[in-house]
């Protein structure tokens, strides 16, 4: 019934689409009135072989080559990968493994480069300027090669969207500026200060995908943005088919599926991508990348990230080369001394809490915050037992039922859990963030999750196992049939003109080899 | 403490005893009416119920080994509050103690405390109460009496030793001092074959009086307005949603209407129905407690209607007069399965998936 009234609502006007559920966290955007800054390059740069969502890229250089900014120093492996360029010019000295930014500390093979302090650019790759001409299966090769992945955090390779299909055409690009994680502010500082280069990135990407309109989504909490992005549309050619859209504040309408949902009123269905219903979204951070990579032919090598947090008092909105210490960039804002905070990569509703601070920045670092524990610890208090207000089910996006997932979770009753969609749960933490009993019902899920995973990971080992363990039965079975048949042909072969005795070994042999 | 690692890292800062209190202060409108009304015997009964609530919770976390501070999330003092609400003034001393013990070890602590308890405490006490002394739990004492050789509400003393002692100590037999709550007389008289408007009449029952809660009754169910203010700040606070209570009332409200005028000569009117008794204080309080209650919003409406339901079936054919307390108590039966069928659709998946 509430669906059917906002629809009624909707169709006279008084009411916008909106995704269900949601909170209005507070937002703490200290630093969305200071410019971006510069951060300095760091002695040593540390590059993950993995900073996207899929396979590791291999490194294609050994310990000691030099390297010049923009080159390429891994290889994409497999299909959903990117490579990795170097952030500067120098020197190789290491590749082993080092922690990433990763909730469990866990390392990946990294290369560590020593910067000369020369900062020389590769200039191997050709700026297209007449993009407009350019055949859009070029651009993508262009926009994989040059490392592209989804700036807004998620790092889903870029190229990957910016496919053209006749059986799903592309209707609306939105571009997404909503930002709606608190603290975060490279988006709507990307839109103040580079929204020209924003509009060139989308004009490219609605080229690629031949998309019919554009769509940019910024909140109401960034009118300054809006304003910006107007102008930077009046000013430029051929996008009469663009326009902005504000929408009233809400986390998390920066998740794709949910700002789809509140600029068309179209759902995404379940296990198929916006790009079925004719949408593609880009982030805005993403799009200033891809104008960088087609029009100037740079492959990505820094990102904004926000270093910020209740720890710092000189936060700033930092244009980061990737693979920077995290240490030296909080050194940067004058937080010599890590230890007693706590550091989230990333906004502090769906960010991890970094436990090695070593790590560096890469390509899906969005925000660091350097949070103190009193901060800390009141938005983790001890949890309460459930009371059953069904608030989190209330601020859900994807209308699932967090307490019962929960329980079903926490009781290992996984069948349950998948039959409550756990699966469609995208982490926002809004339920967490809404509970009056402060369960850490993310966390719960999480362990679900994995929990299912591994089984199933078990189920398709045991299965292998099974297979390859039938398969061998057979072959030892085929070759005794063999080894037998031949025994008999040679005993045949070779036995005194007595037939009917021949026939009787042949009986024998049969029973022996059958024991 | 160790802080958790998993997100998300901010917390909107609502708590479980926020919850309780603000329950606790949209009851304050009702809770002060019942003082007006009944008194000292109000203050009594309130006092003895929350106090015996929260000892008895106390001594419940002890014997568990559970922290103290689990009191302090004001759910006993709630109960405490919501039983005292739902008990007639003429209830002795200890049969408040009595109830309040039922309705926290019986009612919550047996489950495992707080979330796990299938119906709502308050009043699976009050049931208990009411199945077990009939004659108390439903004799309903004058509302603002004052007067002297009977029992004078607003006297101290009079009403301790009324309270300590009943009302054989002040040689008062019951009908002295009760009347008839207007479910019950209508009841009576229908099963004397008189005519619904003609009982009301004979009672002389008035809406404004029903309204306002100047009638015989619990004593914190009398006044619809003061059930109506707090109910309307728990629905702006958003403690409450509106489901329940709108579900249930529209309900109540629909089947005697409709009943009403296909026979009115059998049927009680649509706004008797709903000022009489414990209607409103069920459909906001009681019905909306978060732990024995849905927590789906189709849910919630489905659990609505089957209390209106529940209770304008009670009122209208049981053999007990009042139904609202009775319907609550059967409906937290069916949560589980409630929850279970009436989850929303998720994102993604067509209105027919049902997976």
């Amino acid at each position: 019934m509430p669906a059917m009234l906002r629809k009624f609502a909707q169709r006279l006007g008084m009411l916008q689409h909106s995704f269900a559920g949601g909170v209005h966290p507070e937002m703490f955007k200290v630093t969305a009135g200071l410019p971006i800054e510069v951060a300095p390059i760091a002695p040593v740069h540390i590059l993950p072989m993995k900073q996207h969502i899929g396979e590791a890229c291999s490194p294609l250089v050994k310990v000691g080559d030099r390297v010049l900014r923009g080159q390429k120093i891994a290889k994409s492996e497999g299909y959903l990968s990117v490579p990795v360029h170097a952030p500067t010019s120098g020197r190789v000295v290491r590749i082993e493994e080092h922690a990433i930014p990763h909730p469990s500390g866990m390392g990946l093979p990294c290369i560590f480069i020593e910067s000369d302090g020369q900062d020389e650019v590769d200039e191997s790759l050709e700026p297209i300027a007449n993009w407009r001409e350019i055949n859009p299966a070029i651009l993508r090769e262009r926009v994989r090669m040059c490392g592209l992945a989804g700036l807004g955090g998620a790092v889903f390779p870029t190229f990957i969207k910016l496919i053209q299909d006749k059986r799903f055409p592309i209707e609306t690009l939105v571009l997404n500026g909503i930002e709606c994680e608190p603290w975060l502010t490279n988006d709507h500082r990307m839109m103040l200060e580079n929204p020209d280069d924003i509009l060139s990135g989308m004009a490219i990407v609605m080229h690629m995908v031949d998309a019919k309109s554009g769509i940019i989504a910024i909140e109401d909490n960034k009118p300054d943005a809006a304003i910006a992005m107007r102008e930077a549309l009046s000013r430029a050619s051929d996008m009469e088919n663009v326009r902005v859209v504000v929408l009233p504040t809400r986390y998390p309408q920066g998740s794709e599926k949910q700002l789809i949902y509140s600029l068309t009123g179209k759902e995404v269905e379940a296990g198929r991508l916006p790009m079925h219903i004719g949408v593609v979204c880009q982030n805005v951070g993403t799009s200033k990348a891809l104008h960088d990579a087609v029009v100037l032919g740079r492959t990505l090598t820094e990102r904004l990230v926000t270093v910020s947090g209740d720890a710092v008092d000189n936060p700033a909105t930092m244009s980061v080369r990737l693979g920077m210490p995290v240490r030296t960039l909080f050194a940067q804002r004058g937080v010599d001394d890590l230890s007693g905070l706590h550091l989230l990569h990333g906004g502090p509703m769906m960010g991890e809490r970094l436990k090695n601070v070593d790590v560096p920045v890469i390509k899906s670092t969005t925000g660091l915050l350097a949070m103190s524990i009193p901060t800390m610890q009141q938005a983790h208090t001890e949890e309460q037992p459930c009371i059953r207000c069904g608030h989190c089910s209330e601020a859900c996006p994807v209308h699932l039922v967090p307490n019962l997932l929960a329980d079903a979770c926490r009781s290992d009753q996984f069948d349950k859990a998948e039959k409550y969609h756990l699966f469609d749960c995208i982490e926002c933490g809004s339920c967490s963030y809404v509970c009056p009993s402060n369960i850490p019902l993310v966390h719960y899920f999480r362990y679900g999750k994995g929990q299912i995973a591994q089984t199933r990971r078990e189920q398709i080992f045991a299965e292998a196992s099974r297979k390859r363990s039938e398969t061998r039965d057979a072959r030892i079975e085929a070759e005794k049939a063999e080894k037998a048949a031949r025994r008999s042909r040679v005993r045949r072969d070779h036995a005194p003109v007595k037939p009917v005795e021949a026939v009787e070994t042949e009986v024998k042999d049969a029973t022996e080899e059958k024991s | 403490m160790p802080v958790m690692l998993s997100p998300p890292h901010a917390h909107g800062g609502d708590s479980i005893r926020m919850t309780m209190l603000t329950v606790i202060l949209a009851l304050l409108p009702a809770t002060m009416i019942s003082v007006y009304l009944f008194g000292w015997l109000a203050v009594l009964l309130i006092v003895t119920c929350m106090g015996t609530a929260l000892l008895t919770e106390a001594l419940c976390l002890k014997w568990m080994k559970r922290p103290l501070s689990t009191l302090l999330d004001n759910s006993a003092a709630l109960t405490g509050l919501f039983l005292a609400l739902t008990l007639p003034a003429a209830v002795p001393w200890w049969m408040a103690v009595l109830a309040s013990v039922f309705a926290i070890v019986l009612g919550k602590q047996i489950y495992g405390g707080l979330g796990y308890n299938i119906f709502n405490p308050a009043l699976s006490a009050r049931i208990i109460l009411l199945i077990s002394f009939p004659l108390h739990m439903t004799t309903w004492i004058v509302p603002m009496s004052a007067a002297e050789p009977l029992l004078n509400l607003y006297d101290f003393s009079t009403c301790l030793n009324f309270f300590l002692a009943g009302p054989d100590a002040l040689k008062l037999g019951f009908d002295a001092i009760s009347m008839a709550s207007p479910l019950g007389y209508v009841k009576t008289e229908a099963t004397l074959g008189v005519p619904v408007a003609e009982a009301l009449n004979a009672y002389n029952y008035s809406y404004l009086n029903a309204f306002l809660g100047f009638e015989a009754g619990s004593i914190g169910e009398t006044s619809a307005l003061a059930l109506l203010i707090g109910g309307i700040f728990l629905l702006a606070r958003h403690t409450i949603t509106w489901h329940i209570p709108f579900s249930y009332i529209a309900t109540v409200l629909l089947l005697a209407g409709l009943f009403n005028a296909l026979n009115p000569e059998q049927f009680t009117p649509p706004l008797f129905h709903l000022f009489a008794g414990g209607l409103i204080l069920c459909a906001f309080f009681m019905a909306t407690d978060p732990v024995s209650s849905p927590v789906t919003p189709l849910g919630q409406i489905v659990f609505g209607i089957g209390c209106g339901v529940l209770t304008w079936s009670i009122r209208s054919f049981g053999g007990y007069p009042e139904g609202a307390m009775f319907a609550v108590l059967l409906m937290n039966c069916a949560v589980p399965l409630i929850d279970h069928y009436f989850r929303p659709r998720v994102y993604g998946y067509g209105s027919g998936d049902k997976s």
